[in-house]
């Protein structure tokens, strides 16, 4: 089951597609490739828009404290699981 | 301190070097660590503890992201008479790319990273006794304290030296020009490699008697954290991206004394949202990595940009325009287009038509068409930049013909041969492109054919 997107990963890659505008269907991000360089190859102004979008859906303000600690919302299923902790709507 | 910073400019004609920093006491700030005032003194002994462990070479890749540890190691380097090389990224591809054009290089990091070629000092620990006080090192105006990449079309980094006077000019002129205060704490979201990270969050507070940040905060929520930590006035270091999320996340920042933007245009609404929200004057500073800073504006007064002083502009009749100034040792090529007004200021009017400016790195559409077209089974194609939307970053649509090839394929081809940043969000399949007679694109004609395929 690892490689297979849970329900609400699937409902945050969407967000994901839709927040960047990606030439990919939501179910192709595989949960644990990374988001980055080597994975979808987003970059930190992606990062940055993902923030804006999860804030709106979920009320989850992001914080890295440190661009090193970006590595929290390196993978769909890290950030889903930070998301699902921290939603508030 | 303006007084002070006009003397030192009047003195860079006579004397070939130039303080470190412009600090006039040894117990005021340097820099902000870990939430700890850095004084002139202790800053200045780490500098030296740390010149006196790097290996008698050339030139430094300076890979510190701490903006502190960056600021150290430029300086040590300096003191050790080298070259700071700073990549447009860290990523291993670049700097192996770079060490063949550099052999005698080594790099510093903050952030232990190794390459099997290159020798990669980790950024040593640094005694933090109490320091005694420290004189202010001078350093060669002519010295090249820093080589700059940008990445081209295809990724590979191009050189832009920064001689130390051109470096402390800039900073004077950018301080005098916001009337920056001694004593001002910078916060930056940009990092301190990049040409505008290096003047406006490292340069501007050193030679202005400022205070920097050690960090690079980016989400708001941790924008707010850093400048919260800093005490005012504050000068928040920024982009119209970041701008953007913060208003839209409605988030509260501290009172700020200034904001300034670059790396993309800011449009008049988001500046006024910006200032009412955040109480502060939004500035943009216009530059280039060739030139550095060029001019300024305030945006809700009007989009004309006023030059730093010294700086001209000379367009000539095939619309090119030129940069001149003291303390640029050449004349630089714009890449936008320019209207002067009769004030010596000017207006923007475009960039070149060939030219894209993506997430702050440039590239030729020419290079990155003929990219597309290198690819196997595409026999058409192009790249198209739709219109700037407020304070969102623009990315850049690809149309194909290319019958047999999925887009995913186009996109991993792309995906070896040309920047990331400028991969096509999205890629549009066609049957043909809607050329003229002549083989021409007309923009008018691609944006009703793009607006039929957004429609589906």
């Amino acid at each position: 089951m690892e490689n297979s997107q849970s329900p609400f990963e699937r409902e945050v890659a969407a967000c994901i597609v839709q927040a960047l505008n990606l030439e990919i269907s939501p179910e192709a991000i595989a949960p644990e490739q990374s988001l980055f360089q080597e994975g979808l190859g987003l970059d930190s102004i992606d990062i940055l828009e993902i923030s804006l979008a999860v804030s709106k859906s979920y009320g989850v303000h992001l914080k890295a404290d440190d661009p090193a600690n970006i590595q929290t919302f390196s993978s769909l299923r890290s950030l889903a699981g930070y998301v699902e902790k921290n939603r508030t709507k | 301190m303006l007084d002070m910073s006009c003397l030192a400019t009047e003195s860079v004609m006579a004397m070939p070097s130039l303080p470190l920093l412009s600090h006039t006491g040894n117990n005021q700030a340097v820099a902000l660590r870990n939430g700890e005032m850095v004084s002139v003194d202790q800053f200045l002994h780490e500098v030296r503890q740390l010149a006196g462990q790097l290996p008698d070479r050339q030139y430094v890749f300076n890979l510190c992201t701490d903006r502190y540890r960056f600021l150290t190691t430029f300086c040590a380097a300096m003191l050790r008479g080298q070259t700071n090389l700073l990549p447009p990224n860290h990523a291993e591809k670049t700097l192996v790319q770079m060490h063949t054009i550099y052999p005698d290089a080594y790099g510093v990091s903050d952030r232990g990273m190794a390459l099997p070629t290159l020798q990669i000092l980790p950024y040593p620990e640094l005694s933090n006794q109490q320091a005694a006080a420290q004189t202010i090192p001078e350093i060669d105006g002519d010295h090249l304290a820093a080589i700059v990449f940008t990445s081209g079309s295809t990724g590979e980094p191009q050189p832009h030296g920064k001689n130390w006077r051109s470096l402390v000019q800039v900073a004077q002129l950018q301080g005098e020009r916001l009337s920056i205060r001694a004593g001002s704490q910078f916060v930056a979201t940009v990092p301190p490699q990049h040409m505008y990270g290096l003047e406006s969050s490292l340069m501007m507070p050193l030679h202005n008697g400022g205070t920097l940040h050690s960090g690079q905060p980016l989400f708001p929520a941790d924008i707010r954290t850093a400048l919260m930590e800093v005490s005012a006035p504050r000068v928040l270091v920024t982009t119209p991206l970041h701008l953007r999320i913060c208003l839209e996340e409605a988030i509260v920042l501290p009172p700020l004394s200034m904001i300034l933007s670059a790396a993309a245009p800011l449009n008049q609404e988001l500046a006024q949202r910006a200032e009412k929200a955040f109480g502060a004057p939004v500035c943009e500073i216009y530059g280039c990595t060739e030139a550095g800073a060029i001019a300024t504006r305030r945006t809700t007064e009007g989009d004309e940009w006023r030059p730093l002083t010294g700086i001209h502009l000379h367009s000539d009749s095939e619309e090119n325009t030129w940069v001149e100034g003291e303390h640029l040792q050449v004349r630089i090529l714009l890449q936008d287009t320019i209207a002067p007004s009769d004030e010596g200021g000017f207006r923007l009017l475009g960039r070149k038509a060939d030219m894209v400016n993506i997430a702050g790195k440039r590239a030729s559409l020419a290079a990155l068409n003929r990219q597309l077209g290198l690819i196997p089974g595409v026999r058409d194609g192009l790249f198209f930049v739709p219109d700037d939307q407020p304070g969102v970053a623009t990315r850049l649509i690809a149309l194909v013909v290319a019958p047999g090839l999925s887009e995913s394929a186009i996109l991993s081809e792309l995906r070896q041969v040309i920047d990331p940043a400028f991969l096509p969000r999205p890629i549009y399949l066609v049957d043909s492109l809607p050329r003229t007679a002549t083989g021409k694109l007309p923009r008018d004609t691609l944006i009703g054919l793009l607006g039929e395929l957004q429609r589906g």
